[in-house]
């Protein structure tokens, strides 16, 4: 008779393989992406597997990679809005806003009032479709199709509020350096508040499908645990950094766009696992619906665009076409671009993934010396070689779905 | 930062400056004190947040290399900027600052990639966007926006099929700049204009 061993069901192989070389199996190497449903885009990640249990892991990115920071530098500061449509592009809207609004930083640039609420409804509106989707897909992964049909039927109805005030439903380009490209139309804002209360009792169902669901918590609860000292180390941001416990939110500690004139919570997780995630989002979601209501109770009135924007801001084309004035303005501005000052600025917002931040440096003109543009999913991602090992392999596109990550932005 | 906070700072550090900036603090740090100063910044000043690290080509100036870094402080809300001057201009080099911060990990690699900027200490500097043999540094002033032609050897492939890997033509794909001079010379048009019927006769 041999010894008897006693082994823990938790960790079936690993804990074994340790105590007793013998059992040690050999590790096989894994890839995963860069196509590949559950990485969300072009993610590869390269393990190594003992079992199914991940002993390494190494994620490769760039594969979307387009060098839009090379593109900045070549071109005035009015072309480059629509390229941060397709940074996160599953909220196109505040990424231009945030663009907009580290441009209006460097011009000294105050935008009106009625402006900044047109702003904040898209951001927020921006927010929701990003989060629908994070959790509708993060509900797929999980293995509830559900989910994800309930929040798509939602996003489609954004994305006719979207159309409606933009003419794109995708690749919005928006904003314009001190406004916006034009005003809301007639009884949109009527609209988008019935679709605040459709999407509440959608968020309800959803809730009632994933929350207290015993497979999705199964999977989710304990996993992919991020700790508030990991998190800050790895500079993440946005919901992923709040589920571990910090209290940041730009939204709060610097106001942006009259956000302080606002009531709304910011919520914080407790442990920072992946079901804390969604927790995060389900409620940001919620968050997001009252914004928007009480921008709308208190809209106001006014132009929607700086007035002392016109070296900035391009007029209105029935005044290019009829007066002189305006018609040379528009001529220097497509020709020579918008004429800033020297400086340098660093403005972050905080958009659906995170923090999006731009570093502009500006040598006087109408284009960028040097366009920096940090993308919140790019250090979101960064923790994955830490975090995976340990894991088991089927947990992958829980943890990959709850980080809610999107290409565009972190490969740039 | 308060006042009172900076002028301390800039008197304990004797080799600090403060940088010209439109908005938040910015210091000029020599890069040999620059993990020193980090040090302070973090554990001192709690700057827990390394936002972003970047750097920036003067082109023909000396120092050519600028390397800056953004904080952030969730305890006092609040911005940093430091920024750094590389010495050497053919070699630009700075100190990693990956055992402080973990984010400055993939951060390095991608201004290593980008724009050639050595950091010394970092564990595993290599490409990050583009791939491990490409020879450029794309973000340099010096290299154009049309790109240069790079064979792709994918030797994983070609060991595996025997196939010949060549990279797609940049017929009308990636733009071309002439980068000075008027707007209307320097807006961004296709690299190869055969294609185009009217400007290829």
């Amino acid at each position: 008779m041999g010894e008897v061993k006693e082994v823990s069901v938790g960790d079936i192989g690993s804990r074994a393989a340790e105590a007793d070389p013998e059992f040690k199996a050999e590790t096989m190497a894994l890839n995963v992406g860069p196509s590949h449903p559950s990485t969300h885009g072009v993610l590869r990640l390269m393990m190594q597997l003992d079992g199914d249990l991940i002993k390494e892991c190494e994620p490769v990115i760039g594969y979307l990679h387009r060098g839009d920071e090379k593109i900045a530098e070549n071109m005035t500061y009015n072309q480059f809005i629509p390229y941060t449509d397709r940074l996160d592009y599953l909220a196109p809207l505040s990424n231009n806003v945030a663009y907009a609004m580290a441009v209006e930083k460097l011009a000294n640039l105050e935008v009106p009032d009625r402006c900044q609420a047109i702003r904040v409804i898209c951001c927020e509106l921006a927010r929701i479709s990003s989060h629908l989707l994070g959790v509708g897909v993060y509900g797929m992964d999980a293995g509830s199709w559900t989910v994800f049909m309930y929040t798509f039927t939602e996003r489609e109805k954004l994305y006719t509020l979207f159309e409606e005030l933009t003419g794109a439903r995708f690749t919005t380009s928006y904003t314009r350096i001190g406004g916006v490209a034009r005003d809301i139309p007639d009884g949109w804002l009527g609209r988008v508040d019935t679709f605040c209360k459709g999407v509440l009792p959608i968020l309800n169902q959803v809730d009632k499908m994933l929350t207290r669901n015993r497979i999705f918590m199964d999977r989710t609860v304990g996993i992919g645990v991020i700790s508030k000292e990991k998190a800050l180390s790895y500079g993440m941001t946005g919901p992923n950094l709040r589920a571990a416990g910090v209290d940041l939110d730009l939204r709060k500690d610097k106001p942006y766009l009259g956000y302080e004139n606002y009531d709304f919570e910011v919520p914080i997780g407790l442990n920072g696992d992946c079901y804390d995630r969604y927790l995060m989002r389900a409620e940001e979601i919620k968050q997001s619906v009252g914004i928007i209501r009480q921008v709308i109770g208190s809209f106001p009135e006014g132009p929607y665009y700086a007035e002392d924007a016109k070296k900035i801001f391009a007029p209105p084309k029935d005044k290019i076409l009829t007066s002189m004035e305006e018609l040379i303005q528009n001529f220097m501005l497509v020709t020579e671009g918008p004429q800033m000052p020297k400086g340098e600025v660093y403005f972050e917002a905080e958009n659906p993934k995170g923090s999006l931040g731009f570093y502009v440096v500006s040598k006087g003109g109408g284009v960028p010396y040097r366009m920096k543009i940090r993308g919140p999913s790019f250090c979101n991602l960064s923790i994955l070689s830490e975090l995976l090992p340990g894991h088991f392999l089927t947990d992958i596109t829980v943890i990959l779905g709850s980080l809610d990550f999107v290409m565009g932005e972190c490969d740039r | 930062m308060s006042e009172i906070e900076k002028s301390e700072l800039l008197d304990r550090f004797t080799y600090l400056s403060e940088r010209e900036s439109s908005d938040h603090l910015a210091l000029n740090c020599p890069a040999e004190q620059l993990i020193e100063f980090c040090t302070v910044l973090r554990d001192e000043f709690q700057f827990d947040l390394l936002l972003d690290v970047t750097a920036i080509d003067w082109d023909v100036a000396t120092p050519r290399f600028t390397g800056v870094y953004h904080f952030y402080s969730t305890v006092k809300q609040m911005y940093l900027r430091v920024a750094s001057d590389c010495v050497d201009n053919i070699k630009p080099t700075l100190p990693s600052l990956v055992p402080l911060y973990s984010a400055a990990d993939w951060h390095e690699r991608e201004t290593y990639d980008l724009m050639g900027i050595h950091y010394e200490g970092h564990p595993n500097l290599k490409r990050i966007l583009m791939w491990d043999s490409y020879p450029y540094h794309p973000l340099r002033k010096d290299f154009p926006l049309a790109g240069i032609e790079t064979p792709l050897p994918a030797e994983d492939v070609v060991e595996q099929t025997n196939l010949q890997v060549s990279a797609a033509p940049m017929m009308g794909g990636p733009f071309v700049s002439s980068g000075d001079g008027k707007m209307s010379q320097t807006e961004p048009k296709a690299k190869d204009e055969s294609w185009n019927e009217e400007k290829g006769k």
